[in-house]
Formats: structure tokens, C-alpha cells, sequence
């Protein structure tokens, strides 16, 4: 039989908990449990004149068009943004996954990016960009194509989705290579012995064998581009033109913040938060044990 | 015209260590080669040097006849087994076993053809839509055998491919390996470090140390007129005894201890002193034999018993096995001889063979 390990009760290791549990209860729950309250409200701009309405802002709120647009537009910009940010990454990884000498410098200048905060991320391409000054907005007026994406809708969520996925290349690129570095040796080797070409070997053997990676990636993407990316779009384009890179987190923030519509603004949270839910479920039973190759 | 050529290849890793020094080889048709010796000993690099999967520095590798040196691994028709089988994880056993055809545009009637012809000579057809990972030890390894086949390549290499199985299974595979190279006829290099399995598989050994051919021959040959002192120790378990002597007589007897044995041939050399080995199972108990052994540990193993004694009044270590079970306990004093025209002399300096 084994025995129970017993410990002596103590403060400590409730003591050594505290700071997280009351950094999440202020911080997360708090505001959570708030939001949820003051999206069955209807107040006024001040705050002096509150209703309890009952569901009646979501009911506005799924009658709003602009409300199915903004979510349409924010399913196309996170797709976007997990398909070129994984792409490009997928390729980097492939490369420094066969580089020989000099990997780590490869590495490091390659995780880079992440430590980046994602204002200063957006700034940089901002400044890139940017319509008069900014080199690559330059470049392409001398060859003739004009930029400028405090005007043009599309230029404007080009460039939201090239600054968000350019921050996370980083991430995906370190666990594409831990995962193909995970791959033994000898398989790459037997594949090579049986006549497949380094092309048909990554298709074939390595890209399978990664597609665990591959999928956790495309939900943390996903994820990442919903809800992380608010400071590049606040930075480059502040939603606009026009709300063209309007996203559902930003739309929370201009309804609330700007707008004084706390409301609608907790509506439009509560329902981020049931999405979010969703996904970590969701990545929870289909990571963890389902995807197998 | 033999079938691989290896011509005195040489291995220098960018880093100035030398893995295999000039070794030189003529592999016949339907040849079974076996490269055995010990950890480190450059083996591995060698195989890996005629699969075209570690570069040559220098000399030369032909197979069929076709210089190699600068052909890719899939140019040089080999199939290679691996030690962890290196089966492709996410693919069932058939296409494991096709994937080497497809990649080469094989017809598809013919790549199944091949498949289940395999599959029935290694009894694999029931587990065809498995994956690698349904798979037991022994299976995964007829399935890596299976992918090497169907190839009908001109060689078979293999890398310690029994290491990751169980004994019994290990026992099992060699013949299973054996009888099938028998029959196809492939000429198949081999690499162990298992000395039983060197010498019950091979046609011939090429026993290495240091990535240096310290001899190359028929296991019987190995056993019997070992070259130098460490293909002596190698082959053969319990490995062979090994005792430094004087020459007496103008080389006609050694003298150990007291003890004088006379020899079968006159042994001519220049050092008076020389190291002889014997091997444990051709010692016999002899009452009136000149050496006497002090017991340490006897095994007493049924069929037979291995004693392990030192030479009397030194701490020479000397194991003897006999082909009966013994009563012998710690600190008995055994008398035995050996068979003069068993033993095996090496010159303790350069350790070769001077009888």
C-alpha cells in the first residue's frame, strides 16, 4: 500500500499563490463579472441614468450591420494574418532547419521580432509605410504605384496584417523548428535513400509529421490576431480608413471608450468572451489527444 | 569483378578527426559482410559512407561496377535498414513500403505486385493498413526489411538492426535476416557490435577498431588465426586469456611460473617476451597440468560451467569453460592444461600475431 504524502498545513503556499490569484481576480474576473452586468444596462453618456434593459442590447446589436461587418472583416484579417504569418515562418523554419554553421546567430536574429511590444511593432511599419515620408510608401510612388492607406480601406488592412503577422513570425518560426528538429534524423535519411526530393521529403515526411504544430499554431494565430493585435491597429490605423480595419476588439474599444456606449461596448465583450472560451475548449480536446498523424 | 569496391576510403570530419583510415575491401555478389567492433570504432561511418548519406574524403566506392563517391543516396541503388527502423510514422505499413517505388514512378500494378510480394515472404499481409506505431518490435523490423526489398536494390545495408529487439526476438531475426539474404541473394553489408551475431551471420567479417581493418575473413578464420591480439579478445565469449611469457629453448617452450610447456612448432621472434592467448573452452582439467588456477566465481549454467579463476600466486585473471557442471568453490586451486596447438602468441608491442 502506499501511504498518503501528508503535508503540514501552512499559510505559505497559500501566501506564494496570492499574488497571481489577486492579479486575476482584480484584473480578469472583476471585469469580466462587470462587463457581463453592464451589458444588460443602458446608460447614459455620464453615468447618471442607468436602465436595466435585459437582453435588449444584444438584440440591437445583432440587428446592427455594421456589427456582422465588422465580424466578417475580422474573420478575413485573422485568417489572413494566421495564413501569412505561418507560412512564411513555416518556410524560415524549413531553411534554418538545414542551415550548418552559424545557427544560432540565424535563431536569435530570427526571434527577434518577439520581443518587439506590438505598438512599437506597428510604429515601425507605421513609419515604413507611412503616405509622404516613409521609405516603402516612397519606393512605390517612384514606380508608380500609389500608397496611401490613411485613404485607401485595402492598403490600410494590407498593412495591419503585415505588421501582426510579421510579430508573430517569431513564435510560430521557434516551434516549427523545435518540431522539426524533433523529427529523428533517419527518417529524413531513409526518404532520402528512397529517391524523394528534399521538396518531396518536406511534403511528404516533415510537413506531416509537424501538422500537431501546425495546428496548435493556427489556433494560438487565430487567437492572437482577434484579440492581441489591438496596439498595431491602434498605432497604424486607429480602425480606419472608414472602419476598414475596424476588428471586433477595436469596434469594444471606439463603442465604449469613444463612444460612451457602455452597453453595447459590454455586449460586444461578452461575446468575445464566449468566443474565446470556445477556442480554448476547443484547442483543449483537440490538441491535446486528437490530432494525430 | 566484385560487387562493391571500397578502395582504401578514407573519413576526415571538418573538425581534423580521422573516422576511418584508408580501409580497403572486395565485396563478391550475394556476399554477406558483416562490420563488427566496438562502440566508436567508425562502422557506422563506414556503412554510411557507401549509402551516400556521410560524404567520402577520400579513395573509392563502386557498386555494380558504377563509381558512387559523388552519387546521392537514391542513385546508388541501396536500401538501407535502420537501427530505430526509421519507418515513416504517419504512413500505414504498404505505403511505408511503396513510398521508395513511388518516388522512383513505379507503375502502380507493379509497386503492388512488389508490395505483397514482400509482404507475404515476411508474413506482413495481415497488418498492411497498420501504422508503424500498431506495430510490435519484430514487426516494425520486418516492415524496415520489407521496405529494403521491395526495392530489388544491388545492396542491402543494415544498421545494427536487431539492437532495439529482445533477446529471444534477436535470435529469432538473425535467422529470419539470414535465410532471407540467402535466398535473394543480395550482396548485404551488416553492422553490429554483437560479436554472436557477427559470426553466425557472416560470410565475412570485417572487424574494426579505431577506423582501422584490424582483419578481414570467414568467422572461422577469425576464431582460429586471429591476426592481432585485439581481434583475439573480440572474437569468441568468453573473450580469450591473454598471459605475457618468457621463450625458453630457443623458442621451442614457454615458461610459465615454474611451469614449462612445450610448443607444437618452434616460435621464432625477436622479444623474449610474448603475450599468449588461449581460449577458455580449450582448457581441459588435467590433474598433472602445468597450470594451476585459483578459483574466484564459478557459473554454473546447466550445459556447461565458465570458472573464473587467476593464474596461482599472481592475480592474472584466466576464465576457463567447460562442457560439464563443476563443484569447484572460492579459493580451490584447479590443475589444467592447454592444447599446445591452441594457443595464439602476439608480440606485446605491436600486439600482431607472430605464430
Amino acid at each position: 500500500m502506499l501511504k498518503q504524502v501528508h503535508f503540514k498545513s501552512s499559510a505559505l503556499p497559500y501566501m506564494l499563490v496570492a499574488p497571481q490569484i489577486i492579479i486575476t481576480l482584480v484584473f480578469f474576473m472583476w471585469p469580466a463579472s462587470q462587463a457581463i452586468y453592464q451589458s444588460l444596462l443602458i446608460e447614459d453618456a455620464f453615468g447618471g441614468n442607468t436602465q436595466f434593459v435585459w437582453f435588449d442590447n444584444f438584440i440591437e446589436l445583432f440587428d446592427d450591420d455594421h456589427y456582422v461587418k465588422t465580424f466578417v472583416r475580422t474573420l478575413f484579417y485573422s485568417a489572413m494574418v494566421a495564413l501569412l504569418s505561418l507560412s512564411v515562418s513555416l518556410i524560415l523554419a524549413a531553411m534554418a532547419d538545414r542551415v550548418i554553421r552559424g545557427t544560432g546567430i540565424y535563431r536569435t536574429l530570427l526571434i527577434w521580432p518577439y520581443a518587439v511590444a506590438p505598438v512599437i511593432a506597428g510604429a515601425l511599419w507605421a513609419f515604413l509605410f507611412y503616405p509622404t515620408t516613409g521609405i516603402i510608401s516612397t519606393a512605390l510612388t517612384k514606380i508608380g504605384y500609389e500608397w496611401n492607406h490613411q485613404l485607401n480601406g485595402n492598403q490600410a488592412m494590407f498593412l495591419v496584417i503585415i505588421a501582426a503577422a510579421w510579430k508573430q513570425i517569431s513564435y510560430n518560426f521557434l516551434f516549427f523548428l523545435a518540431g522539426m528538429q524533433a523529427i529523428p534524423k533517419s527518417l529524413i535519411e531513409a526518404a532520402a535513400i528512397d529517391a524523394a526530393s528534399p521538396a518531396k521529403r518536406f511534403w511528404t515526411i516533415i510537413f506531416p509529421l509537424i501538422t500537431p504544430t501546425t495546428f496548435f499554431l493556427l489556433v494560438v494565430n487565430i487567437v492572437y490576431a482577434f484579440f492581441e493585435t489591438f496596439g498595431i491597429i491602434h498605432v497604424v490605423t486607429k480602425g480606419g480608413p472608414a472602419n476598414a480595419t475596424e476588428t471586433l476588439v477595436y469596434k469594444v474599444y471606439k463603442d465604449g471608450f469613444i463612444g460612451l456606449d457602455l452597453g453595447g461596448s459590454s455586449v460586444q465583450s461578452v461575446i468575445l468572451m464566449v468566443l474565446v472560451i470556445a477556442m480554448t475548449v476547443f484547442q483543449f480536446k483537440f490538441i491535446e489527444r486528437k490530432v494525430e498523424y | 569483378m566484385s560487387h562493391i569496391q571500397i578502395k582504401n576510403i578514407e573519413k576526415v570530419y571538418p573538425n581534423g578527426y580521422k573516422a576511418i583510415h584508408g580501409i580497403s575491401v572486395d565485396i563478391e555478389e550475394g556476399e554477406f559482410i558483416v562490420l563488427v567492433g566496438p562502440s566508436g570504432c567508425g562502422k557506422s561511418t563506414l556503412l554510411r559512407m557507401v549509402a551516400g548519406l556521410e560524404t567520402i574524403t577520400s579513395g573509392e566506392v563502386s557498386i555494380a561496377g558504377r563509381k558512387v563517391n559523388d552519387l546521392e543516396p537514391s542513385q546508388r541503388d541501396i536500401a538501407m535498414v535502420f537501427q530505430n527502423y526509421a519507418l515513416y510514422p504517419h504512413m500505414t505499413v504498404y505505403k511505408n513500403m511503396a513510398y521508395g517505388l513511388k518516388n522512383l514512378k513505379t507503375p502502380r500494378d507493379e509497386i503492388d505486385r512488389r508490395v505483397s510480394e514482400a509482404a507475404k515472404l515476411l508474413e506482413l499481409e495481415e497488418l498492411m493498413q497498420r501504422k508503424p506505431k500498431q506495430l510490435s518490435g519484430g514487426q516494425r523490423q520486418r516492415v524496415a526489411m520489407g521496405r529494403a526489398i521491395v526495392r530489388k536494390p544491388a545492396a542491402f545495408l543494415f544498421d545494427e538492426p536487431l539492437s532495439n529487439l529482445d533477446a529471444k526476438l534477436r535470435v529469432q531475426m538473425r535467422l529470419v535476416i539470414k535465410n532471407l539474404q540467402t535466398r535473394l541473394g543480395t550482396t548485404t553489408l551488416y553492422v553490429t557490435h554483437d560479436q554472436v551475431e557477427a559470426m553466425t551471420m557472416a560470410d565475412r567479417l570485417i572487424i574494426l577498431k579505431d577506423g582501422i581493418a584490424e582483419q578481414i575473413g570467414t568467422p572461422m578464420t577469425l576464431y582460429d588465426k586471429p591476426q592481432t591480439r585485439f581481434v583475439a579478445g573480440f572474437i569468441g565469449s568468453p573473450a580469450m586469456n591473454f598471459i605475457d611469457v618468457e621463450l625458453t629453448d630457443n623458442g621451442s617452450s614457454i615458461k610459465l611460473g615454474k611451469n614449462k610447456i612445450t610448443l607444437s612448432e618452434k616460435l621464432k621472434h625477436t622479444a623474449n617476451i610474448v603475450t599468449m592467448g588461449f581460449r577458455p573452452e580449450h582448457i581441459k582439467l588435467d590433474e598433472n597440468g602445468p597450470i594451476g588456477l585459483k578459483v574466484l566465481l564459478t557459473e554454473n549454467l546447466g550445459a556447461e560451467s565458465v570458472i573464473h579463476a587467476a593464474l596461482a600466486g599472481t592475480d592474472s585473471p584466466i576464465t576457463i569453460r567447460l562442457n560439464k557442471r563443476i563443484n569447484a568453490k572460492n579459493g580451490d586451486i584447479l590443475k589444467v592444461s592447454v592444447e599446445p596447438k591452441k594457443l595464439h602468441f602476439f608480440d606485446t608491442q605491436t600486439n600482431l600475431r607472430i605464430n
